[in-house]
């Protein structure tokens, strides 16, 4: 279990981690969202004992990072999966790993088969793709088969295949009844694989809560297809829903489905299809994080249209 | 170096858990050293240019000789002239002590090492311990090697001597001893500078740049000042020659021990507190 308690981080004037208090359970898929800057990777950072917090404790299996003699028995991590040196063949770089902690040169061979770099892991790594290095830095993770894994931003940079792969790998380590933490910003991904949720924004903790909850805290929207769109928006806005064209529908906020379609047959209005929308883990994200977000893409309105 | 792990402060474990780990990170250091294209250049081009440079000067000298004065052949250090090719050969082993924790720093690497070795000083404890084991074996192989082949050539004059000779073994393995404390004075450099171009920089002031702002001075300034710089301890520790203006063989020893663990000590203490 990962466990961190006032956890605070301040570069100069900025405050990158802002007194996070959060338990990441043992056997759980935990999925650590924010937008960028929001103190994700420094957290990381702070777990394994890179960075020392300004304030606050985090400690693995109750005890602090820096006092594991062979950590990666028990955390297994990836933060940057290009951070190599570019002559060392893959090989050398996870048997110099596995030495550091101990762990025996066959498990280097299982780790290397495992993430599918069998062929090439005699080859310098400053030759490799940006997926083959993510693969390497999985494997390096896995080296000392720990109950605890984290990554940052694992799926970043990579192909449709690289994100299929890592996406049934984690899946398959949860299987295991290993701990998961990873960080990522691609929503569907999350959706698909965390059970638990860590959301923060500017240092703060958002939200601590399973995707369950935090998606179905928000309220859902309704979809509604009419030719007459103008004569039903009124309507619908005079009952007090928020109303908005999308495309060639309106979306209504405010009001459940059975009352949208009600007005509309009061009124005599022709209804082609009305669709009861749930809010997705994206939109419960926005929700959550729009008030901090440091850098708004300001003006952008059809691009916040497309985050459905 | 032992007792720096042992006090490790923040270690919770015994004692024995901090010798098991410094030993699993010299070996982990080892595999590292030994897979790298550089690693094998820097140490292929020490010994080449120590013998390359040092066979070159003594040819030199041979070329020369009949027009020596009698003052100059009787000052003459044939065991000297052979290993003067160290002079440039330690900017090769030098950037080597650089590069084992520069690159490391450079390509990000250092933090997957202190990720998988928390205890930073221990990390730092066992890379000085490959470095220095690597540097002084190719060391001694480079001062040998130019020592023999020097003396065969300078032999065309009946100038040289023999490893049986006074003072002459200990000058063929102060010059390995000197490869060896510029290694590890370039590695405790880039350990606290943290970037490799800094800290080779910073190395080659040290010692080829003080060296001859010192002898701007005025006397007897420039005699004392130089004396206290590795470079002029290093030539007076693989020399046979003894005369007032040089350090004597443990008087050398000693400045550059103080340089080797003066600098070790910063980079312990600034490993330890600075985050990576």
């Amino acid at each position: 279990m990962i466990r961190a308690e006032g956890l605070t981080k301040r570069y100069g004037s900025t405050l990158a981690v802002d007194h996070l208090d959060f338990e990441i359970q043992p056997g759980v898929v935990t999925g650590f969202l924010g937008p960028n800057g929001a103190g994700k990777t420094t957290t990381m950072r702070m777990i394994l004992g890179l960075d020392a917090p300004t304030a606050g404790t985090v400690t693995v299996n109750g005890r602090s990072y820096v006092d594991i003699p062979f950590p990666l028995h028990e955390v297994g991590a990836l933060l940057e999966a290009k951070a190599l040196h570019p002559s060392r063949s893959a090989y050398n770089h996870l048997l110099s790993l596995a030495q550091s902690n101990r762990i025996s040169r066959q498990r280097v061979d299982v780790v290397i088969d495992m993430v599918g770099l069998a062929d090439v892991a005699g080859r310098p790594v400053g030759k490799y793709s940006l997926g083959m290095g993510q693969r390497l830095g999985i494997a390096a993770a896995l080296l000392g088969d720990p109950p605890i894994l984290m990554f940052d931003e694992p799926v970043n940079g990579l192909d449709p295949e690289g994100i299929l792969w890592i996406r049934n790998l984690l899946k398959s380590l949860a299987l295991e009844g290993r701990t998961i933490f990873l960080s990522s910003h691609l929503m569907s991904e999350m959706a698909q694989t965390a059970d638990e949720l860590l959301v923060v924004g500017r240092g703060r903790l958002i939200a601590a809560d399973s995707v369950a909850n935090v998606v179905g805290s928000g309220q859902g929207t309704v979809r509604v297809e009419t030719p007459h769109l103008d004569e039903l928006a009124a309507i619908l806005r005079a009952r007090g829903a928020t109303v908005t064209y999308v495309d060639n529908a309106l979306e209504v906020h405010g009001l459940d489905a059975r009352t949208v379609g009600d007005a509309a047959f009061e009124n005599r209005i022709v209804v082609h299809e009305l669709v009861r929308q749930r809010e997705s883990l994206e939109d419960a994200y926005f929700r959550l994080t729009d008030a901090s977000v440091d850098f708004h893409a300001a003006a952008l309105p059809e691009l916040a249209g497309d985050r459905r | 170096m032992t007792a720096v792990i042992v006090n490790e402060p923040r270690s919770a474990a015994g004692p024995e858990t901090a010798r098991g780990t410094y030993r699993a990170a010299v070996a982990s250091e080892w595999t590292k050293l030994r897979s790298v294209r550089s690693t094998v250049w820097s140490l292929v081009v020490t010994i080449a240019i120590t013998v390359g440079l040092g066979a070159l000067l003594c040819a030199a000298v041979v070329a020369r000789w009949d027009r020596l004065d009698p003052i100059e052949r009787l000052r003459f250090d044939a065991t000297g002239r052979s290993l003067a090719g160290i002079f440039l050969a330690q900017l090769a082993i030098g950037v080597l002590g650089v590069l084992v924790i520069g690159s490391e720093y450079t390509t990000g690497s250092i933090r997957t090492t202190f990720a998988a070795t928390p205890r930073r000083k221990t990390v730092v404890a066992a890379k000085a311990t490959v470095l220095a084991a690597v540097a002084f074996v190719v060391g001694a192989i480079g001062c040998f090697a130019a020592f023999g082949i020097g003396q065969v050539i300078l032999q065309g004059k009946h100038v040289g001597v023999s490893l049986g000779d006074t003072n002459v073994l200990r000058a063929v393995f102060g010059g390995a001893i000197y490869l060896t404390a510029v290694a590890l004075i370039g590695f405790s450099l880039a350990t606290i500078i943290r970037r490799t171009p800094g800290a080779i920089a910073a190395l080659f002031a040290i010692v080829l740049v003080l060296p001859i702002l010192s002898n701007a001075l005025p006397s007897p300034w420039d005699n004392n000042v130089a004396k206290l710089l590795p470079a002029t301890a290093g030539e007076s520790l693989f020399s046979t020659r003894a005369a007032p203006d040089i350090l004597t063989a443990t008087h050398a020893v000693i400045v550059l021990a103080v340089w080797v663990v003066a600098t070790f000590a910063v980079a312990l203490i600034s490993v330890s507190r600075r985050d990576s």
